[in-house]
């Protein structure tokens, strides 16, 4: 039983087609991860699973509810956080404030205090920081927020769009160490990265998205040992 | 040689005057910031609900609390109403379209107004009590509502800072997608800000009406002059535009007692003129 399913999904911005038939599938509890070059469509896929844009054709699946063509503001209320590519944080509210719009939703509100812990314990920086502006932290920090904020609307599952981009070697390193202790609190993932070696070694599976199309699907450790992947993305 | 507890009468009733100034400037100001369209008609929203209290009070005879309640109750419709009517359907559009289409509200007002009630200046006058502080005049009708006009601005900013939907409003003003994605609906968000501008705009006119005459051409008198100070404290800039509305009102109040009324307005368009020259990005922007 999957938690989301894209069935036959295609997708684009005016005269232009970004995503072609594709299906994928994430089962609870799974991480996932998708990967593929520039401009190869990664980042329309999450704005069509939450809702910023509409797919023109196939369906969108969500633990059993079809949620194709809905605003993006109902999607987040079925239990979908999205964590954009560039983190698009509100550079000019505080941390606290940040988090606290995470917890938008009335059904988060209710639980703000207790979410605000855990993040919290997860980014102990973010609770030193919690009256500083958002723009004004660094980039390991500001994802690390931009994470927190999607984990206080208490999600099913976390759509992660490049968490890795613009940031030093070192703190990707530890990014994704905190995505994994992430995974480890039970949420389900689906992640989106152009650093294909650190991320097949996050996710259990994994799609090769390539101009709009799927061209590979398979487990993590599989795909790290494909010949293609190795030489186009690995850089071995 | 002019006595000099007159200057200083003159700054105090600039401060009073600032007040509404204030008010009038962060209403605008709000729904600039948060919506990114200037409402040129919004002095003359206003101006209906000067005619409101003018009705109620003077002609109904109703007690005045009431009558302002009504009034802030209209500005916060005539806000929603603006919103979706007019707003909405532009929202994407060009910026001159924006403006022409809230141009054309203006004249909209103005037109009906006088079809209306006519050109003529309607007042209303209560009968309240001066008191003399150091040589200094002040009338209870300044204080009252300047003091009135301090609260509503408190208010708005515990709203803007404390609520959700105050947080809510100022993240829209920063990014609107991801704040889609926290699961809020931008029309709701943008309701509720032209709402609350309106509020502004309907509390104004309640302070006005005892202190300026109603006419159809009332938003001629404050609409520049308010437009004025929310680009010299930097247009969307809430505390930009507070501390320009009191740099304003003194200028008019000072030199008005110095010179003459019209002086003190050339004064301050001069100094604006100036200024937009020296800080494009208003007095509170950092220096580049």
């Amino acid at each position: 039983m999957s938690m989301l399913e894209l069935r036959k999904v295609t997708a684009g911005y005016g005269h232009f087609t970004a995503l072609w038939d594709v299906d994928l599938t994430v089962a609870p509890g799974e991480a996932v991860a998708v990967v593929g070059p520039n401009g190869a469509g990664k980042t329309t896929l999450m704005r069509v699973i939450s809702g910023l844009i509409a797919p023109r054709a196939g369906d969108l699946v969500f633990e059993g509810a079809t949620l194709a063509g809905r605003p993006a503001h109902e999607i987040v209320a079925h239990g979908i956080a999205h964590v954009p590519e560039g983190r698009r944080l509100f550079p000019a509210l505080t941390v606290a404030d940040n988090l606290k719009m995470g917890a938008y939703l009335p059904a988060a509100r209710a639980r703000y205090a207790e979410s605000l812990e855990r993040v919290f314990t997860l980014f102990p920086v973010l609770a030193e920081r919690r009256s500083q502006r958002a723009g004004s932290m660094s980039g390991g920090e500001q994802q690390m927020l931009a994470l927190g904020r999607a984990l206080m609307s208490r999600p099913k599952i976390i759509l992660l769009d490049e968490p890795s981009m613009g940031l030093a070697p070192v703190m990707v390193l530890r990014l994704f160490d905190l995505i994994r202790r992430v995974r480890e609190e039970g949420y389900t993932i689906l992640v989106v990265e152009q650093n294909v070696r650190q991320v097949l070694k996050l996710v259990d599976r994994a799609y090769l998205l390539e101009v709009g199309r799927i061209k590979l699907e398979g487990r993590a450790s599989d795909l790290a040992e494909h010949d293609f992947i190795r030489k186009a993305y690995v850089g071995l | 040689m002019i006595d000099p507890i007159f200057i200083a009468e003159a700054a105090v009733n600039g401060i009073l005057l600032g007040g509404i100034l204030a008010l009038l400037a962060l209403g605008l100001n709000l729904i600039f910031g948060v919506i990114d369209i200037v409402w040129i008609a919004y002095v003359d929203l206003v101006m209906l609900c000067m005619y409101a209290m003018y009705f109620l009070v003077q002609v109904y005879g109703w007690p005045v609390w009431a009558a302002g309640l009504v009034s802030l109750l209209l500005g916060a419709l005539l806000g929603i109403g603006v919103h979706l009517l007019i707003i909405t359907p532009i929202l994407g559009s060009p910026p001159v379209n924006q403006l022409l289409a809230t141009g054309g509200l203006l004249f909209f007002i103005q037109s009906f107004a006088t079809f209306l009630w006519t050109t003529d200046h309607k007042t209303v006058r209560l009968s309240l009590p001066s008191y003399e502080v150091a040589g200094i005049f002040l009338p209870a009708g300044r204080i009252i509502p300047f003091a009135i006009s301090i609260v509503a601005m408190v208010a708005l900013y515990l709203f803007l800072t404390r609520t959700y939907m105050g947080t809510a409003i100022r993240a829209v003003s920063q990014d609107r997608d991801a704040m889609r994605l926290m699961g809020a609906n931008p029309q709701r968000v943008y309701i509720v800000t032209s709402a609350v501008g309106g509020l502004m705009a309907g509390l104004a006119g309640a302070l006005l009406i005892f202190q300026y005459s109603v006419h159809p051409f009332f938003g001629g008198q404050f609409g520049p002059l308010t437009f004025m100070i929310c680009v010299l404290g930097g247009l969307g800039n809430m505390v930009g535009a507070f501390v320009a509305s009191f740099i304003m009102s003194e200028i008019i109040s000072v030199s008005g007692v110095l010179w003459s009324t019209e002086m003190g307005y050339v004064i301050a368009f001069v100094v604006f003129i100036v200024m937009i020259f020296a800080r494009p990005g208003g007095i509170m922007a950092k220096r580049q």
